[in-house]
């Protein structure tokens, strides 16, 4: 699995902040800003693959991630269409920044034409090796561009100097402000060296660009990583939306038994390939497994370009794989033992020979005359990259098994040679971005750089699967979605302490649910779940030019500056003792304080506190998870009290005490008071079901603070225990 | 008690290592980052940002360094809090500096760098400017030129026949001397071999050459150009220098020449090759030790008296500037040459302090006399010492709280103010509190006030009854029910009920609980609460 863990959530966790692993989604929209919105135009890659070019406005700032061109047009096709940023020309003012992944052409390729020739003048960023490296890219292709197709040039080798002036280089994590507002921060991408995937960070808006990137470690490169970001979008590259690959391994020992084969039999190796990112993978691929062989056979590489390369690659080990930058100090891997330059006039020279030649499509160049000169012999072996664009030689070597070339109208060549087709790819497959997209949980995802109907299979998957909504637009379409907003507020201590106050529950955890955990033997140990769900409450304040504030229920009224006026409810009732048997001698005799002695004569001397233990075990029978705490002079649940009333002309009793006759062997008895600080009257109806005490707040539990009785509460409670009239 | 090999390797398994202005989040509050402070590769200065407040920790920096990252300054900017831990100018003012028997050049350099203050600091108000003109200025001028001094006294002693030990102070001094001296040798074309004598010698400079990201623009030009980083890469190969790990490698005794050029552990002069080198030196006057400023040269040449070689002292930059001395000094003794370059560096915090405008700076108590407090308006002066808890100031009273809600407008009792009950769930997440209003929606009856404030006005709470269609009879202060002030409301209509009001207080009886809850109602409407 490329991405390493939930950065910060695990770390988090380990360090036993429960909180944390609560942190879910955030819905929100702060209804009327509903302008607020993330803006993707997409200028290219959309629905295909080539230059790719994304312009994303999020928060008020502007951000094109790539400005690529695709190699398959040589008309305006292939740049993005600029005028869609700005029809005046202003791009300075249109775009915040430029964000580049990485060096190749399809995602650098216009970017000394945008600066040079429509004169974007602002920030741009890209990684260290993607700075160092992108000019040689862009500098190779002028050539090609004006050499060889001798085509009139886009931009010269001076614009290219002066563009890469403009770059600010970044390392991978660095976190930069590219202005007050704006925060964009690099992760690796695997892909090519120094590919990086873009974080950018507007307010509380953030979103993910990813470039091309790959999700499993190859022999120089690591796998793409990323720390959980909450994303408000993920724009994501499809090349292979549909595809699942397997090992790696497996296919670089195809590669190589076939280089070996061929060689052991005095036969050449072409290997047509980009000056940089393959050719070095599969430099290391090889010049590892010759170090293995008893006679190995020298590997030559054509023009200074990968050469020079792989002095770079020396330079900016510290972004390859974590072997081989284990071992930097004792060899550096981009050091090849086996490797040395090619020399031209030898391209006929008997014996076995292994050739590394841009460039990788066999569309012209070097590779296209070794292929001619090496293609005829069927001792021979021409390797293909995974990936060829249509028209040129490696796509036709990639369809069919033709045996003759037509490379124009006077010149066939005959195929003969072995065709040997690499299958390992530096891009991630659908597995990879299934993973990603479900690791980083964004709230909506865009596809780019891929096949239209592959990408909309992807697309399904990722709404069904993972249903988070994803589309994948066309060039020069744009994608609305709407993006995150938070209100600030000042909180108080007080505040912040009683959110964070535990609130532990213990539930018993029921035989069947051992069972399920795996504990079928022991039904004996009981499992006690202990949940810690905290509910914040607090009061929000808001003022007159002054910043949103946010405060616990005590301190609301010192701030205000005013008194609590207390609203309390009570009601009193009388209370009928029907069966005297019921009351204990022992507890009579605890009694100490005698009733009113003149109310009956042959009343038994029942004293406050008895009375109201009496009810208390009534009570306690009836709601056994309720406690109630039996106290000197009342009872209490919660903000509810009970207690005797003292006054002999209540005023709150609004029952009339029926004169109950002496002969049903009742006694009248002293009135129960009972009122509640909490004002709540939830019942309506006649009945008060025992269990509404146990009415969720939350899930389905008891919640002290907010389960209220009114004054008919006690009334009921006593209705329910036996005849309408209350009594114990 | 000697620490083990493996007990270093376990230690340094437990680093969590950054790049610099990379974000950790500690514990979900605490956000840490590091930032470039020019000194050598990978030296920081610390940021820590919480809720309550933002501190910078300030190390020895340096603006602008020839190997290093440049001191990242900005990035500093708008924290409440300094710590201010540059203790250099503490070292270097006490230093070895005993005579200042200053020729006339050195009298001209000291009036180039003496700065006066006055001038352009009111550029953009904030020091900037200044800051701006300390880089490119003299500063790594003066740092050049002692560069070039040493290397020159190398080439005439080496050219003398003498060679020259140069213990390892500085890993960045190191990398350019190597650089300058090389250049020298060539340009005098003398054919003298350096070694660098030591056990990680291999292991530092193949790494000084894989960190681009952690060098000054210079160098990290050099690998845009495609070039090694540092002059030692193409050295190595064209064998003008030489690695060994010990003096005793067999390589080393088959190589070695003199004179030569020798870079060797430890500083000290107690341990390492260089023991067995001055040993072998000390008693030639043709020979050259070049010592760094820090080093009690006194002390540390004790062992090997008579001292004959030649011994120059210099101080190279290692923190910021303080003072407006600059004292190139010469001494002589034990007819051994020791030149003493000992700079004092006050004059560039105080444009520093102003330009990041930190509301405390906390600085160690030896500087008090050194930065007064008084230029500066902006911050507040506290002075810490060794051992003893320094209190600080609260800056913010309240945490900032993000709240992620679909906001209704609360109840608006008051003019300008309008209150709301909030419930939900608060996160800490990356040093910010986010609270997530609960997802139900507030159903109407939960959304009765729960506590009330203010005094009950009896008319109007009689109008709100009788809107309801509650009817009842007023009974002023009645004496049996307690306190004066009191009132009762017998309800009569449409039921029994019995509303007690005192000052802060209303007691609502009710057996009918429809009713009570009417006079609820009301009771709420007339005051206020929420």
């Amino acid at each position: 699995m490329g991405l390493e863990g939930d950065t910060w959530q695990e770390k988090s966790l380990a360090a036993g902040n429960l909180l944390q692993t609560k942190a879910r989604k955030v819905q929100l929209q702060l209804g009327s800003h509903s302008a607020m919105e993330i803006e993707s135009l997409i200028l290219g890659a959309g629905q295909e693959v080539g230059k790719s070019c994304v312009v994303v406005s999020i928060g008020g700032k502007k951000i094109m991630f790539d400005c690529g061109m695709h190699m398959g047009y040589l008309d305006h096709r292939r740049y993005p269409d600029f005028s869609l940023i700005s029809k005046s020309g202003d791009f300075d003012k249109a775009l915040t920044c430029i964000i580049i992944t990485h060096f190749h052409l399809d995602h650098v390729g216009a970017l000394p034409y945008f600066t040079e020739v429509c004169g974007y003048r602002g920030p741009i960023y890209m990684t260290y090796p993607t700075k160092a490296l992108a000019p040689m890219m862009l500098e190779d292709y002028r050539k090609v561009m004006v050499e060889r197709r001798g085509e009139q040039e886009q931009f010269s080798s001076d614009h290219i100097v002066e563009c890469m002036k403009k770059v600010t280089a970044v390392d991978l994590k660095q976190t930069v402000q590219v202005d007050n507002d704006l925060q964009i921060r690099a992760y690796y991408a695997g892909h090519v060296l120094g590919a990086a995937m873009f974080y950018a960070k507007v307010g509380d808006s953030a979103m993910v660009y990813t470039g091309d990137y790959n999700m499993t470690p190859d022999r120089h490169l690591g796998a793409a990583q990323i720390d959980r970001l909450r994303l408000d979008l993920l724009i994501t590259e499809s090349t292979y939306a549909t595809t699942v690959r397997d090992s790696k391994y497996a296919r670089e020992r195809e590669f190589l038994k076939a280089v070996h084969k061929c060689v052991a039999g005095g036969g050449k190796v072409l290997i047509p390939t980009f000056a940089l990112g393959r050719a070095q993978e599969l430099c290391i691929l090889l010049d590892d497994y010759w170090e293995r062989m008893t006679r190995p056979v020298v590997i030559n590489i054509d023009g200074g370009l990968t050469i020079q390369a792989n002095m770079y690659y020396k330079m900016l080990i510290s972004w390859t794989s974590q072997k081989v930058k284990d071992t930097y100090a004792t060899r550096n891997a981009f050091d090849f033992k086996h490797v040395c330059s090619f020399d031209r006039s030898l391209i006929n020279a008997p014996g076995p020979c292994v050739l590394f030649a841009t460039p990788g499509m066999i569309s012209g160049g070097f590779s296209l005359e070794v292929f001619k000169q090496w293609a005829p012999s069927e001792m021979n072996l021409v390797t293909l990259p995974g990936y060829c664009v249509a028209g040129t030689i490696g796509h036709k070597l990639m369809s069919g098994k033709p045996t003759k070339i037509d490379l124009d109208k006077d010149t066939q060549i005959d195929v003969r040679c072995q065709i040997h087709q690499l299958s390992f790819s530096p891009h991630t497959d659908a597995k990879g971005i299934m993973d990603l997209v479900k690791f980083l949980s964004p709230k909506h995802v865009i596809l780019v750089h891929g096949e239209k109907p592959k990408m909309a299979s992807l697309k399904g998957r990722i709404q069904s699967e993972l249903g988070i909504p994803c589309y994948y637009p066309a060039n020069n379409d744009a994608v609305h979605i709407p993006s995150t907003q938070y209100v600030k507020a000042d909180a108080t201590d007080t505040f912040i302490r009683s959110c964070l106050n535990p609130n532990f529950e213990f539930l018993k955890s029921s035989g069947e649910s051992n069972s399920d955990l795996g504990f079928k033997d022991s039904n004996a140990v009981q499992l006690v779940q202990i949940r810690d769900e905290r509910v914040a409450q607090g009061i929000l304040i808001l003022e007159n030019r002054k910043k949103a504030k946010v405060v616990h229920q005590d301190e609301l009224l010192p701030m205000l500056g005013v008194e609590n006026h207390e609203v309390k409810s009570a009601y009193c009732c009388p209370v009928h003792i029907s069966n005297l048997e019921q009351i204990k001698p022992n507890e009579l005799s605890r009694s100490n304080l005698s009733l009113d002695p003149s109310s009956r004569k042959n009343a038994l001397p029942l004293s406050k506190c008895s009375w109201l233990h009496l009810l208390f075990e009534k009570l306690s029978n009836e709601l056994p998870g309720g406690d109630i705490q039996e106290l000197k002079n009342h009872l209490q649940l919660e903000s509810f009290h009970v207690s005797v009333c003292s006054n002999d002309n209540c005023p709150y009793k609004t029952l009339e005490v029926s004169d109950i006759k002496s002969d049903t062997g009742l006694y009248p008895d002293p009135c129960l008071h009972a009122y509640s600080e909490v004002l709540r009257f939830e019942s309506r109806g006649g009945n008060f079901p025992i269990n509404w005490l146990y009415v969720p707040i939350g899930r389905g539990v008891f919640k002290p603070s907010s389960a209220e009785f009114g004054p008919a509460w006690f009334g009921m409670k006593c209705k329910n225990l036996g005849s309408s009239s209350p009594r114990l | 008690m000697c620490l083990s090999v493996a007990d270093v390797k376990d230690c340094v398994q437990k680093i969590k290592t950054l790049k610099y202005a990379e974000e950790v989040c500690y514990n979900g509050t605490l956000i840490i980052k590091a930032f470039s402070s020019g000194l050598e590769i990978g030296t920081s200065n610390w940021t820590i940002n919480g809720p309550r407040r933002n501190i910078t920790c300030l190390s020895s920096s340096i603006f602008e360094s020839a190997h290093a990252m440049n001191f990242d300054y900005h990035s500093l900017q708008g924290n409440d809090l300094i710590l201010f831990s540059d203790f250099s100018s503490l070292h270097g003012t006490t230093g070895v500096c005993k005579d200042s028997d200053a020729s006339s050049n050195l009298h001209a350099c000291q009036a180039s760098t003496a700065y006066d203050c006055s001038s352009p600091r009111d550029d953009n108000g904030n020091g900037e400017g200044f800051i701006k003109s300390l880089f490119n200025s003299e500063e790594s001028l003066e740092e050049m030129e002692k560069l070039a001094f040493i290397c020159s006294c190398a080439i005439d002693s080496v050219k003398e026949g003498g060679s020259v030990l140069i213990p390892i102070g500085h890993l960045g001094i190191v990398l350019q001397l190597v650089e300058q001296i090389s250049l020298s040798l060539e340009s005098a074309n003398l054919k003298v071999p350096i070694f660098i004598i030591s056990t990680i010698a291999e292991d530092i400079l193949a790494f000084t050459n894989v960190v681009p990201e952690w060098l000054c623009e210079q160098r990290q030009q050099k690998l845009y150009s495609g070039e090694p980083l540092f002059a030692h890469v193409e050295l190595i190969k064209d064998k003008k220098l030489h690695l060994f790990p010990a003096v005793y490698s067999p390589n080393l005794l088959g190589m070695w020449q003199e004179p030569c050029i020798v870079f060797s552990p430890h500083w000290s002069l107690r341990l390492g090759p260089v023991v067995h080198l001055l040993r072998r030196w000390c008693g030639d006057q043709k020979c050259l030790l070049v010592l760094e400023q820090g080093v009690d040269a006194d002390l540390a040449l004790l062992p090997f008296k008579p001292m004959k070689m030649k011994v120059l002292q210099c101080s190279f930059r290692c923190g910021i500037k303080y003072g407006f001395l600059l004292h190139l000094s010469r001494h002589y003794f034990h007819c051994s040459t020791v030149l003493t370059f000992s700079v004092c560096r006050l004059q560039q915090v105080q444009p520093l302090l102003e330009m990041l405008k930190p509301k405390f700076v906390l600085l160690p108590e030896e500087l008090r006399l050194q930065i007064p407090s008084s230029n500066t308006h902006l911050s507040s002066f506290f002075y810490y010492t060794e051992n003893e808890t320094l209190r600080v100031p609260r800056l913010r009273d309240f945490f900032e709280a993000d709240l992620a809600f679909q906001f209704q407008p609360g109840r608006l009792k008051e003019e300008n103010k309008c209150l709301a009950r909030l419930k939900g769930e608060l996160f800490i997440e990356h040093g910010k509190h986010l609270f997530v209003l609960g997802k139900e929606p507030v159903d109407s009856s939960q959304s009765r006030p729960l506590l009330h404030w203010g005094s009950l006005d009896l008319n109007l709470l009689l109008k709100r009854l009788r809107e309801k269609g509650i009817n009842g009879s007023v009974e002023q202060s009645g004496s049996d029910i307690g306190p004066l002030n009191a009132c009762l409301i017998h309800v009569y209509e449409p039921n029994k009920a019995l509303i007690e009001i005192r000052a802060m207080s209303t007691i609502i009886s009710a057996a009918d609980e429809t009713l009570a809850s009417l006079i609820f109602e009301a009771v709420s409407s007339v005051l206020d609460g929420i």
